[in-house]
């Protein structure tokens, strides 16, 4: 659905230049939630800033939805983001506007009649829970109310695209909880492609399905984010599952394993084997995609006269990593 | 001098006051509007962004702002002369307080346009607004507060200006203070012109608090 290559943007500073975005490639796929992580200074803002150029790139290419961004007229580009939803941090509406203004805005950009904006944003307004707010103006909102009246705004076009900026940082955690699970209703129901960029590792856990990690203007990790937890050495699962250094114990096998899923897995092999697995660590998340875990167990004995139960764990687990 | 004799007086100069600053205003907020957003679309970064035109009008502004208004007054008699036919008189005046004023609303427009916030504005670009609803939609409308509270400050401005008219005729209260009050030592002449001109200030000032705060909704 969205297709970036080569992407490279720099500005020109006092200090000299500064590559925001130094050679980006990323594809987002139709209807997933995809995640760029990375601190602030990382170059996520400006990558997705040239999603819908309000960024101009030096170089690369960027395709939404099949078409290629930077080879559009003016007018045409202004078509194009109309069918591109976006929202704010800091939520960006007018303030001069009530809540139903604000949403109007983006369908008289579009040139619909009067008689017919109404009733859509009414819809719009009902689609994100704030119908009862339509006259309030952004002042006298909460800061979750203005960002769902952001909402509805981005989704005035009905967009394939929602690009996301940082819609919850600015939020209490109750708060970016909600807004969260409207996105990714949002994101099922209208099957909405959403690009967010986020520096909270919250985020990304709850709603992403794919995620890339971005600092110092490149991606260094990218991928569905089950994938990326299955390899205890990426970024993505050290950041997710927090286990400090393994114990010393004699005689016993110290081993972590990432599984996903009920974690039957464990009761299962130590049924089978019979040995008293021990948990000594341990590291469960509910994602997006379901439940992920590390579990640092500790089984009796030396690795090798554990070796068939080792060898069901790595058939059931999604990742196995034995301490020596 | 008698009340009688002083009411006529007072009722005139009043009324050309008003004419005065009134039509200066209508025509300083036209002007003043279309200078101060091109100030701001011609910048570095702006939406329209030409650095030698922004330059250019930037000098004349500021060229415009640093006449003293007596001197600009006699300065544009040939401008005056060529728009309304005359140089002497009430109408004529208000040539040279349009000219003088438009620089100084133009300043304040473009200070309050600068202060709309950014975001919305890329919001509004992300949302394929084009330029012209971006100024219209976006930066006009969300300045309103700002500009109006201005324009009070432009109107004050005028009637102080307005009394120096009377170099070319244009009457008015300041005139009747400078003519009767200060030249002719009648001080009842000069207080009443005086307490007249702060009712005239206060007013303006009233009315455009009122609207400056109903326009806002922060």
């Amino acid at each position: 659905m969205i297709r970036i290559n080569g992407l490279r943007k720099t500005y020109r500073g006092r200090g000299g230049d500064v590559a925001a975005v130094a050679g980006v490639d990323l594809t987002v796929r139709a209807g997933e939630v995809f995640g760029v992580l990375g601190r602030s200074g990382a170059g996520k803002s400006t990558l997705l800033r040239c999603v819908n150029m309000l960024e101009r790139p030096d170089a690369g290419t960027i395709t939404v939805d099949g078409v290629d961004l930077a080879g559009l007229s003016e007018t045409g580009l202004r078509t194009a983001r109309q069918r591109i939803g976006m929202i704010h941090q800091h939520f960006a509406l007018l303030s001069s506007r009530t809540a139903a203004g604000n949403v109007a805005f983006p369908l008289e950009v579009m040139g619909m009649p009067r008689r017919q904006r109404a009733d859509r944003v009414a819809e719009l307004l009902d689609l994100v829970g704030l119908r009862d707010r339509a006259g309030a103006y952004p002042a006298q909102l909460s800061g979750g109310q203005k960002q769902r009246v952001g909402i509805a705004r981005a989704l005035a076009g009905e967009p394939k695209v929602l690009l996301s900026d940082e819609a919850t940082s600015a939020l209490d955690p109750d708060t970016t909880g909600s807004i969260l699970a409207l996105l990714r209703d949002l994101n099922q129901r209208l099957g909405l492609t959403i690009l967010l960029i986020t520096h909270e590792m919250e985020v990304v856990k709850r709603i992403c399905d794919s995620v890339a990690i971005m600092s110092d203007g490149v991606i260094t990790e990218a991928g569905p984010v089950h994938e990326l937890l299955a390899r205890p050495d990426s970024a993505l699962a050290r950041g997710i599952f927090r286990l400090g250094p393994p114990p010393v114990l004699d005689d016993a096998t110290i081993v972590d394993v990432t599984v996903v899923g009920d974690g039957s897995l464990i009761s299962d092999v130590a049924r089978t084997h019979d040995v008293d697995v021990r948990i000594l660590d341990g590291s469960v998340e509910t994602l997006a995609g379901g439940r992920a875990g590390l579990l640092r167990l500790a089984l009796p004995g030396s690795p090798a006269s554990n070796a068939a139960a080792l060898s069901q764990l790595r058939a059931g687990a999604v990742a196995v990593e034995v301490h020596p | 001098m008698t009340w009688s004799e002083m009411v006529p007086l007072l009722w005139e100069a009043t009324k050309e006051s008003a004419y005065m600053v009134l039509v200066a205003t209508l025509l300083t907020a036209v002007g003043g509007l279309l200078v101060g957003v091109a100030l701001v679309l011609t910048d570095r970064g702006g939406l329209l962004a030409l650095r030698p035109v922004n330059a250019l009008l930037g000098l004349i502004v500021n060229i415009g702002r640093s006449l003293p208004f007596i001197i600009l007054l006699v300065a544009i008699i040939p401008f005056t002369r060529a728009v309304v036919g005359t140089t002497i008189g009430t109408s004529a005046a208000i040539v040279p307080l349009t000219v003088g004023a438009i620089p100084f609303y133009a300043r304040i427009v473009e200070t309050a346009i600068r202060e709309v916030n950014r975001d919305v504005v890329a919001a509004a670009k992300a949302m394929g607004a084009s330029r012209r609803e971006i100024v219209v939609k976006v930066l006009l409308r969300e300045a309103r507060p700002g500009l109006v509270a201005g324009l009070t400050i432009t109107v004050v401005a005028l009637v102080g200006y307005s009394a120096m008219a009377g170099v070319v005729g244009g009457g008015g209260l300041g005139d009747l203070a400078i003519r009767y009050g200060y030249q002719r030592f009648e001080t009842g002449v000069m207080i009443a012109t005086v307490v007249l001109l702060v009712v005239f200030v206060q007013l303006a000032q009233m009315l455009g608090d009122l609207v400056a705060r109903r326009l806002s909704h922060r």
